[in-house]
């Protein structure tokens, strides 16, 4: 492969299994970012704290989305960091949401556990922590 | 008439998405009549792209809103030839996975469209 001759250093993230995750990561910062923008934009002041953390979660998105393309060691700690966080999120959000209905007004990205989104974010961070995991093992 | 069409691109979604999955579960990589068939499903998003525009020209409201309506639009386009490019880059079984996990993608995108639509 070209791409990865011209940077012997790297890992590649993206190889195999990792395609889809990246794939599914951009949907999801798509469906995120796109989604707060809106709300944020059009209707903030309905339900201040759902926008803010669809639109945390679109960074979070973002971030580990372009970890993954980057590829190397040092983004695929910082992805597997940002997979923590972002599970970490789901959860949280996901129990506050159920527990305190008040506080949601409307529903973020990340209600409910990601019904919305048919549990795509509860199950993205596992299925990836698992494959950053393995692509260590496979580079030493 | 953009309802018939919402329907149809969600059956030819899902059926692209069945027929790149059995690639998958073969061990294939996406083939020629696999990019062809994205390029069916693509043009039926284009036409669904113009037909909507033209309609909230015509002075038709979508019930949820325009800037969403449109932005669900343009997602539909650009979901398939997006994984459809994924493919090309991974030229194994996952190839076929992603553009099927992208057909999958795009029949919810429809379903919300139905749904904003007001159909």
């Amino acid at each position: 492969m070209a791409a990865t001759d011209k940077q012997p250093g790297r890992t590649r993230l993206i190889g195999g299994p990792g395609i889809l995750l990246v794939w599914l990561y951009g949907v999801m910062v798509v469906g995120a970012v796109s989604r707060s923008a809106v709300q944020i934009a059009t209707e903030f002041d309905k339900a201040p704290l759902a926008y803010s953390l669809s639109a945390v979660a679109g960074l979070v998105y973002g971030f580990i989305t372009y970890s993954l393309v980057r590829g190397g060691e040092t983004a695929r700690k910082a992805a597997l960091v940002c997979c923590a966080a972002e599970l970490a999120g789901v959860l949280t959000v996901g129990t506050w949401t159920l527990a305190d209905p008040s506080a949601f007004p409307d529903a973020t990205v990340w209600s409910d556990y990601g019904m919305g989104y048919l549990f795509i974010p509860v199950l993205l961070p596992v299925t990836a922590m698992f494959w950053l995991r393995r692509s260590r093992t496979a580079t030493q | 008439m953009l309802d018939a069409l919402t329907v149809a691109t969600a059956v030819a979604a899902l059926a692209l998405a069945a027929w790149c999955g059995w690639a998958a579960y073969r061990d294939q990589p996406t083939k020629d009549w696999h990019f062809i068939g994205m390029a069916v499903v693509t043009v039926l998003t284009l036409v669904q792209l113009v037909v909507g525009i033209v309609q909230l020209a015509r002075g038709e409201k979508a019930e949820q809103g325009t800037t969403i309506f449109v932005a669900y639009l343009i997602g539909s386009f650009a979901c398939i030839p997006a994984a459809g490019f994924m493919s090309l880059a991974e030229r194994t079984r996952w190839g076929s996975i992603t553009v099927a996990a992208g057909g999958v993608v795009l029949a919810v995108l429809q379903v919300r469209l139905y749904d904003i639509w007001g159909g």
